[in-house]
């Protein structure tokens, strides 16, 4: 079995694991009760917490964990939106975000707000320029994603969070869900004041997720009821799943700098060998990417065909974002990149965790062409 | 002395059972349900299992059920999102004073958002009145939130009348069962509600996961947005371990039945006769024949809350004020104020909630234990 579909989810690490089934059965009481019962697991909370801020070089306070990054991205979007909405209506982001900050904006036009949807190039990067011409008066938010989960594309986050330091009234949000363990970020040096991570894509659980949130950013909640979180995202806490999500997050920073470097040689020697298919062609970029994703597109091959094929023989590969796998066609972010709508419609994306090896790259080199060559044929 | 963990509406301790029903969807079956490879399939179909234990629950269809990251956000999609899709029909919502902050606290920015809430009192067992309800109903009232059974006194409504009687009308009725779910029968047909939540935590399963039940005739713009899961009415990887555990924790549920309903009535009732026994004075709150089996509020005149609830700390005794979400609040709570305005009672209150594991020695040890601090600081 061969699992190349890691920016979909991973395997939740054994440990993870272990401290989830722990604290589920030894401190199931709830955080905001008094008892001393109650105590205990709010202790646990503080912990996880002081973790991940110190993982994460922030204040404590700063962190308010999520059901995952789906909420963390609208959070984020329509808490700024809702909060500041009387100093300005105008939202920026990009073509190429994830569904859940993309479809989020969406939502928010329909409540009045404006939003620009910046282009990018045929990296799938937008322009610094562009980002500076499109700031308005009224502009109170601009947010985007640091690592395209289709393509791997690195997005300009640190030049775009020190062109916003002269605008002290828009906040930076960045999509970090990608980017985490594979992409640094201070959020310091690019000047992030809100971001995104997802626990289940660096091997912590599902239902798990971190917002950054700078101490002086006020986020209209998206969740309201208990004061939990600093009343900004209401609802009992998912206590295991949080000591879980700690967990994952100091073995990702712990194993990052190997775990990249093997991916960087995996993934640079597998775009080598599949450059030399003729019916192969490569959407990742080659500079300023992401090691763990490489997405290419076969030409007259049914992408879902292909991943059928694959799956046959235990290689578990995706086509775009599984959030949007459903959807047939072209996929929106190659669009934008200028990709005709043949090459955008029949991609492949593999995407590697730390623990894939050069053996099964191997592999699935090997039976990536023999199904590519078979289906040719019947094509023909 | 073990703990006794008397806070089971606070949450509860997840069953051993649950634990490990989660752990294959958290080693081999660690798949996006949306992936469409072989991993994908395999956490699809426990979606779908569960889709169909969860609806089979409380009689209604697979696809009404959306799984959401608990009671909190089930409560907050049904007002937000029932508000937003019928805005252009009315303004107006129904609620009473005593429901959970995840359904005030909605309500509340609703108004700031230029909705109009009515807030139903209640007497003095927590029940609304059906007659003012109506007369609060208007051609565009949108929305009717009342919760099934109170978490902080037990009080129950009666759910049923008011679904007959919004039958024909055109708000959507939504009740919070959040307390309600696994201590009651319940039937969203029979009972006539559009929405309602239910939380897992409450039932022995994991945290971080519940369900919106959503009458399928019903329109609801989602809260979160995003990938096309829960048929496009709550985005988000789906936390497949959690539904799992949910699901198996709803089974178990549905296998012990209501047997324990009449286990937990009788632990109330032997609360109340060993406190009369001791001859401590005590006030029972809420009412005592529509209520939740497992909640019982009783306030113990010249006690303050908070200190009885340290001395029974000490004691090895796991109680609480009320709703845990507010447990830090120094504010007498909301549902007591509704029902007994600034009496001393409201003040002087502890909620006992029982459930998995309690057993009646440990019930009367508590209670017994819980006489003998009342009686040392009521002198």
């Amino acid at each position: 079995m061969i699992y190349f579909d890691n920016s979909a989810t991973t395997k939740p690490y054994k440990d993870v694991l272990d401290a989830f089934v722990t604290v589920s059965q030894a401190y199931f009481a709830n955080p905001s009760s008094i008892h001393s019962k109650g105590g205990e697991s709010e202790r646990l909370l503080q912990q996880a917490r002081k973790t991940v801020s110190q993982l994460l070089h922030v204040k404590p306070q700063e962190i308010i964990f999520t059901s995952g990054g789906t909420e963390g991205n609208n959070t984020a979007i329509k808490g700024v939106a809702m909060q500041y909405a009387t100093r300005g209506k105008h939202l920026i982001t990009s073509a190429v975000e994830h569904a859940s900050s993309f479809e989020t904006f969406h939502a928010l036009e329909t409540l009045g707000f404006d939003v620009t949807y910046l282009p990018v190039d045929e990296e799938g990067r937008i322009s610094v320029d562009e980002l500076k011409a499109a700031i308005r008066e009224d502009t109170i938010l601009v947010s985007l994603i640091s690592v395209n989960n289709e393509t791997g594309t690195i997005g300009p986050i640190e030049e775009v969070g020190k062109l916003l330091q002269e605008y002290k009234k828009i906040y930076f949000h960045v999509d970090h869900v990608q980017g985490i363990g594979k992409v640094p970020l201070s959020f310091t040096k690019a000047g992030v004041d809100l971001c995104t991570i997802s626990g289940h894509k660096v091997h912590g659980l599902k239902g798990t997720g971190i917002l950054y949130k700078r101490e002086s950013v006020l986020l209209s909640p998206l969740l309201t009821g208990g004061e939990q979180e600093g009343s900004v995202r209401a609802g009992t806490e998912n206590v295991a799943g949080i000591v879980s999500l700690a967990k994952a997050l100091r073995m990702t920073f712990e194993y990052m700098d190997a775990g990249v470097r093997n991916m960087e040689k995996i993934t640079s020697y597998m775009r080598d060998e599949l450059e030399k298919l003729p019916s192969v062609v490569i959407n990742t970029p080659k500079t300023q990417c992401a090691p763990h994703i490489l997405n290419f597109s076969v030409e007259d091959v049914k992408p879902e065909v292909l991943i059928h094929a694959l799956d046959q023989k235990e290689i578990y590969v995706s086509t775009r974002s599984a959030c949007a796998s459903k959807q047939t066609g072209a996929s929106r972010v190659l669009l934008a990149m200028g990709m005709k709508e043949k090459r955008a419609s029949s991609a492949i994306r593999l995407s590697l965790s730390y623990e894939n090896t050069m053996e099964e790259a191997e592999i699935v080199l090997r039976e990536l062409k023999k199904a590519v060559t078979e289906l040719q044929e019947i094509m023909r | 002395m073990d703990y006794i963990y008397l806070d089971h509406a606070a949450t509860s301790p997840v069953h051993p059972d649950v634990v490990e029903a989660m752990v294959p969807y958290l080693t081999e079956h660690f798949g996006n349900p949306s992936s469409i490879h072989h991993f994908g399939r395999k956490t699809r179909q426990l979606l779908d299992e569960a889709r169909l234990v969860a609806a089979q629950s409380i009689g209604a269809t697979p696809n009404s059920i959306v799984f959401t990251s608990g009671g909190t956000e089930a409560d907050n999609a049904a007002l937000f999102g029932t508000a937003l899709a019928k805005k252009e029909t009315g303004r107006h919502i129904i609620t009473s004073q005593i429901e959970h902050h995840a359904v005030l606290h909605a309500c509340a920015r609703l108004e700031s958002e230029g909705f109009e809430v009515t807030y139903l009192p209640v007497d003095e067992t927590g029940r609304i009145s059906l007659s003012e309800l109506k007369a609060a109903l208007r051609p565009d009232t949108i929305i009717v939130s009342i919760m099934y059974g109170n978490n902080e006194v037990g009080t129950l409504q009666d759910i049923a009348a008011i679904g007959e009687l919004l039958e024909a009308h055109q708000a959507v009725f939504h009740t919070d069962a959040v307390q309600a779910y696994g201590v009651l029968p319940i039937d969203v047909n029979e009972l006539k509600v559009d929405l309602l939540s239910v939380s897992s935590h409450k039932i022995n399963g994991p945290k971080g996961v519940g369900f919106l039940y959503i009458r399928e005739e019903v329109a609801l713009d989602p809260l979160l947005y995003g990938g096309e899961q829960e048929r496009k009415r709550r985005a988000g990887t789906e936390n497949v371990a959690a539904i799992a555990g949910f699901k198996q924790a709803i089974s178990i549920m549905r296998e012990e039945g209501m047997e324990k309903a009449a286990r937990y009535e009788a632990y109330k009732q032997k609360m109340l006769s060993i406190f009369t026994e001791a001859g401590i004075t005590f006030l029972r709150n809420g009412e005592q024949e529509h209520t939740l089996p497992h909640v019982l509020n009783v306030s113990f005149p010249g006690v303050k809350t908070e200190i009885l609830l340290v001395n029974l700390d000490l004691a090895r005794i796991a109680a609480s004020s009320g709703s845990a979400c507010t447990a830090g609040s120094l504010e007498p709570s909301h549902v007591l104020t509704a029902m007994f305005g600034k009496q001393n009672r409201t003040k002087e209150a502890v909620r006992f909630s029982f459930g998995l594991h309690n057993t009646m020695e440990e019930i009367e040890q508590a209670a017994q234990e819980t006489a003998k601090i009342v009686k040392r600081l009521q002198k």
